[in-house]
């Protein structure tokens, strides 16, 4: 019982490690993208077709691939930058490479929210480029983004659980193993179970803090 | 150069626009909305651009940014020609080029203190010299006691005084005004209109006034402009084009407006 105990809880702290962390790169590739994708848009602070539309292939590429495949694809990568292709710092490199692009969008359509008339306002007071990112979208959106963050960190959480098919450890790895291959249907339970758990944290501070920044501001849905 | 090609600039001459052109294209038809529009606007005017809804009047207002791009023509500002100005001179001007909406467009995430302070932040003006500007701004605009709200607690009033704030706070050349009366009940139209009047004697600031509301005009404005069909159809003094419209485009604003005001309606041999 108690070997059982602990190893739900490695693969726990696995996965939250894999979740948080893998999460957290792939923020700082797909918001910068995101934001360009917005601004290079028409009628926004840097507006350029080309480059929207470039980015916008790129974007549409990296969200086409299965997402097993993609992380088969990208272990070479892992074994170049962390030295391996197994464990949680290893899937760490696929993860935030497959959820950057996914990022990009989310992070897109946030920014697309803030209403039209508030950028104008804003490039008519002679905003930048840098600025209108920073000092405008980003805050203005703030609310939007932090449920878009909801919806990554799950979306994270699921992918940890695929790449616990090739060895990268959690808890998803521990259903495959013990509970579909050994038929050990308890450690199945415990584990989907936890996830469930998470899931729901989740879910539920995402919409607490969304829902608290919108009050601070008097603004309500 | 193109600009002197386009014809002379008049004396004085805050906004200066010849032959402007822009025509959107619509999947479903292709719409000029300005086709050759010339105007003076002198320092000091508060100059009113008003027509029926689809007049062009809006658009002309936004080409004199830039928020919107005009076809052809040339709009130029202190004599300064700026549909050719690159992105960052573009920036620069607008920071001398005040704005305000309809809809005001304040930024929810920032206090009124913080909208108000916006275009001095980026302006790069130092923090203890935001701070003073801002408490300037807000008594002058009546809203010293709202400093720390957020805009989602204001009422529209209010709301456009945050806004006219804002815009005046990097101290412009020119304030633009796109309807921006037009959401508010008739009180507070008219303080906002008493502001921005005694802003106008008081600074000589000049105004380009987009309005569909005659009264508005009457009131706050000593030149006028019709606009019909992306052309100018008239424009002077607001007392002469009032009592003695020359257009036809003129006749039917000012005879509506007189209409409502004496109860009934009549265009074109019908009553509505």
């Amino acid at each position: 019982m108690n070997q059982l105990v602990d190893m739900l809880l490695t693969g726990l702290e696995d996965t939250l490690y894999m979740t948080f962390l893998s999460a957290a790169i792939g923020l700082a590739i797909g918001l910068p993208l995101g934001a360009i994708l917005t601004i290079t848009s028409k009628g926004h602070a840097l507006e350029s077709p080309r480059l929207n539309r470039t980015l916008g292939a790129v974007v549409n590429m990296g969200r086409s691939f299965p997402s097993l495949i993609l992380i088969i694809l990208l272990l070479p990568l892992s074994r170049l930058i962390v030295g391996t292709t197994l464990g949680p710092t290893a899937a760490l490199v696929p993860l935030s490479v497959e959820m950057a692009p996914f990022i990009g969008r989310i992070t897109e359509n946030a920014f697309k929210e803030v209403e039209k008339g508030k950028i104008e306002a804003a490039l008519a007071m002679g905003t930048g480029p840098w600025a209108m990112v920073c000092k405008i979208l980003v805050p203005e959106a703030l609310p939007s983004l932090v449920r878009g963050v909801t919806l990554i960190l799950i979306s994270t959480l699921g992918l940890t659980a695929i790449a616990g098919c090739i060895g990268a450890g959690g808890l998803g790895s521990l259903a495959i193993r013990y509970g579909y291959q050994r038929f050990r249907t308890d450690i199945m339970f415990a584990t989907v179970s936890l996830l469930i758990l998470l899931v729901t944290a989740i879910q539920l501070t995402g919409n607490r803090v969304a829902r608290r920044i919108g009050r601070r501001r008097h603004v309500y849905e | 150069m193109k600009a002197e090609a386009a014809g002379p600039l008049a004396d004085g001459a805050m906004i200066s626009v010849r032959d402007l052109r822009k025509t959107f294209v619509t999947p479903a038809a292709k719409v000029a909305a300005l086709a050759g529009v010339d105007l003076d606007i002198r320092k000091g005017d508060i100059f009113g651009i008003v027509g029926f809804s689809g007049s062009g009047k809006s658009t002309l207002l936004r080409c004199i940014n830039l928020l919107e791009r005009p076809d052809s023509g040339t709009v130029r500002m202190e004599g300064k020609e700026t549909t050719t100005l690159d992105r960052r001179q573009l920036g620069a001007l607008r920071q001398k080029v005040g704005m305000i909406f309809q809809h005001f467009h304040l930024f929810d995430a920032r206090t009124v203190a913080d909208n108000i302070a916006y275009p001095l932040e980026i302006a790069k003006v130092g923090r203890k010299r935001i701070a003073a500007r801002v408490e300037e701004l807000a008594s002058l605009v009546g809203i010293a006691d709202k400093l720390k709200a957020y805009p989602g607690q204001l009422s529209g009033g209010q709301k456009q005084r945050v806004a006219i704030a804002r815009a005046l706070a990097n101290d412009p050349i020119v304030l633009l005004s796109d309807e921006a009366t037009s959401a508010l009940d008739p009180e507070t139209t008219w303080s906002i209109l008493q502001l921005l009047k005694d802003i106008n004697v008081n600074t000589g600031l000049t105004i380009a006034f987009v309005t569909h509301e005659l009264d508005v005009v009457r009131v706050l404005c000593n030149r006028v402009a019709v606009l019909e069909a992306g052309r100018v159809m008239e424009k002077g003094e607001v007392g002469q084009v009032f009592h003695n419209p020359r257009s036809l485009a003129g006749k039917r604003l000012v005879e509506i407006s007189r209409g409502f005001r004496e109860g009934s309606l009549y265009t074109d041999g019908g009553g509505i």
